[in-house]
């Protein structure tokens, strides 16, 4: 029951949405109805298809790239103090220079090719990774250091066996962020210039005023979002399951 | 060495450095703890005690004197030893049992021949049938036994307890009390125990090393002489009057404010 109260609210609102657009007359090419939103997404689908799986791969490509890049960087960041003043203010400078300003220039370079969209992905969930890492491979307890040491845990067992289990849940925290940050930055990437992609796909049924195709465009992105955001959140609850129920127990709340 | 002193502290001190300026912890701390013997040290917080129990385990650096374990200078980490800290510290993504075991892997012991001891450690503090459960499945006072069980599998000659029943409640710490005492009287590790219980100190200890405030000084070695095994349940007059002059001390050096 409870889980399906979410879907009930969607319900309610497609359904207002429906009932407003007949009720007002509302012209089709400025808010088509969800019906024929859904509609256009089945008889479209092998299009939304083709353009997804191409916005997909952009998206799962620089995410990976983020987070092969952002991890060892954390890493580096939480082992030396000098690295971690060298870096850390340079990072924050690129992160705060807008991605989406940066965009054009990735397309002057690199062409209307899958690298500028690529790199824009990358950019953009590249900054929570490294943080919500660093954060996590700093949050291990002095005692648990001592505990280790008392052990004689040589610096790689002291990492591997104490530090970056401890990491973890930060670690997913920054990952599940740039899971759903990720699209934004490949659409972002398509939107500057591209010839396929769900991004492109957007700015062409814009100026065609193909409405529900537009909206089935942004059905399908929601989709891939989410589904992404799933399957990190399912590989988090599969790698660090003491976690998730960590969680649980807090709730219960004994002692 | 002629006696059989296992750990000696001579003249041993810690100053840090603060915004502040430097701030001691303790200083001029003489104890010579000989081998198989109880030593409780006992003072109020910020006393430097815990200070002196990661200084002899060599986590922690001091700044004067010299202290020896076994005849060898402490310099830096030395292992040959197990710690029970306040809270217990399990890795939460491994169950009891591995805890416990986490000592012998750390250490690259023989898994097999460790595994034994430890499901007998667990069994003998109560833990029989939670070998599989996850830390945060037990309670305060069951984790902290895991603990104790995990600073015991690898049968270290001493063992170091820092206010191991700090963060139990009354019950549980009488219960652990008595687990601690049992073990002891088992093994004869060497043992030094820091709490801020005058009872569980007296209750526990051959000696009773009872400090200043900050700068933490000794300010008495008490000889605990009391059979064995104590109860708390049961105390002898004489409990009474180790407790009774240890309030003393802690009234006269403004620890407990006078009546």
């Amino acid at each position: 029951m409870i889980r399906l109260a979410p879907f009930f609210g969607i319900l309610v609102f497609l359904a207002a949405w429906e009932v407003l657009v007949h009720l007002f007359k509302v012209p089709a090419y400025l808010m088509p109805p969800p019906t024929k939103v859904f509609g256009t997404f089945v008889q479209e689908f092998p299009k939304l298809l083709f353009h997804g799986w191409i916005t997909t791969y952009e998206m799962l490509l620089g995410y990976l790239l983020a987070v092969v890049i952002a991890v060892p960087l954390a890493i580096g960041i939480t082992s030396s103090n000098r690295f971690d003043r060298f870096i850390t203010p340079q990072l924050l400078f690129f992160q705060v220079v807008p991605k989406v300003a940066i965009a054009p220039l990735f397309l002057v370079w690199f062409g209307v090719g899958t690298t500028p969209k690529v790199l824009v992905a990358f950019l953009i969930s590249f900054f929570p990774i490294v943080i919500d890492a660093a954060v996590g491979l700093r949050s291990m307890s002095s005692e648990m250091n001592d505990l280790a040491r008392s052990m004689g845990a040589t610096r790689w067992q002291l990492f591997a066996r104490f530090r970056l289990p401890t990491s973890l849940p930060y670690l997913f925290s920054g990952l599940k962020v740039a899971a759903t940050l990720a699209v934004a930055g490949a659409v972002v990437g398509e939107f500057v210039g591209a010839d396929k992609g769900l991004g492109y796909l957007l700015l062409v049924t814009n100026s065609n005023m193909e409405t529900a195709l537009m909206f089935a465009t942004i059905v399908a992105l929601t989709i891939i979002g989410l589904v992404f955001f799933y399957i990190v959140e399912f590989l988090e609850a599969f790698l660090i399951p003491w976690h998730v129920t960590h969680r649980v127990r807090e709730g219960a709340g004994t002692m | 060495m002629a006696d059989d002193t296992y750990i000696r502290l001579d003249n041993v001190g810690k100053v840090y450095p603060s915004k502040a300026g430097p701030v001691e912890a303790c200083g001029e701390v003489n104890l010579a703890i000989r081998r198989s013997e109880f030593i409780a040290i006992v003072g109020p917080s910020g006393c430097g005690k815990t200070t002196i129990l990661k200084m002899v385990a060599g986590l922690q650096p001091y700044t004067s004197g010299t202290i020896t374990v076994d005849g060898r200078r402490v310099d830096g980490p030395h292992t040959d030893l197990g710690i029970v800290f306040q809270d217990a510290i399990l890795l939460d993504w491994r169950n009891i049992l591995d805890n416990v075991m986490l000592q012998v892997d750390i250490r690259g012991l023989d898994r097999a021949a460790y595994e034994p001891v430890a499901r007998h450690l667990l069994a003998s503090t109560g833990l029989a049938g939670f070998e599989k459960h996850r830390p945060f499945e037990l309670s305060g006072g069951m984790r902290q036994r895991a603990s104790i069980c995990r600073a015991l599998v690898h049968d270290p000659p001493l063992l170091l307890m820092d206010e191991p029943f700090g963060a139990l409640d009354a019950l549980t710490r009488e219960q652990i009390a008595m687990d601690i005492q049992r073990v002891w009287m088992e093994k004869r590790k060497t043992a030094l125990f820091i709490t801020h219980s005058i009872p569980e100190a007296v209750l526990l200890a051959d000696r009773v090393v009872v400090m200043s405030p900050r700068p933490g000084r000794i300010v008495e070695i008490l000889d605990i002489d009391l059979p064995r095994p104590r109860r708390l349940d049961r105390v002898p007059e004489r409990f009474n009057e180790y407790t009774g002059r240890i309030r003393e001390i802690f009234r006269a050096t403004g620890v407990l404010a006078m009546d």
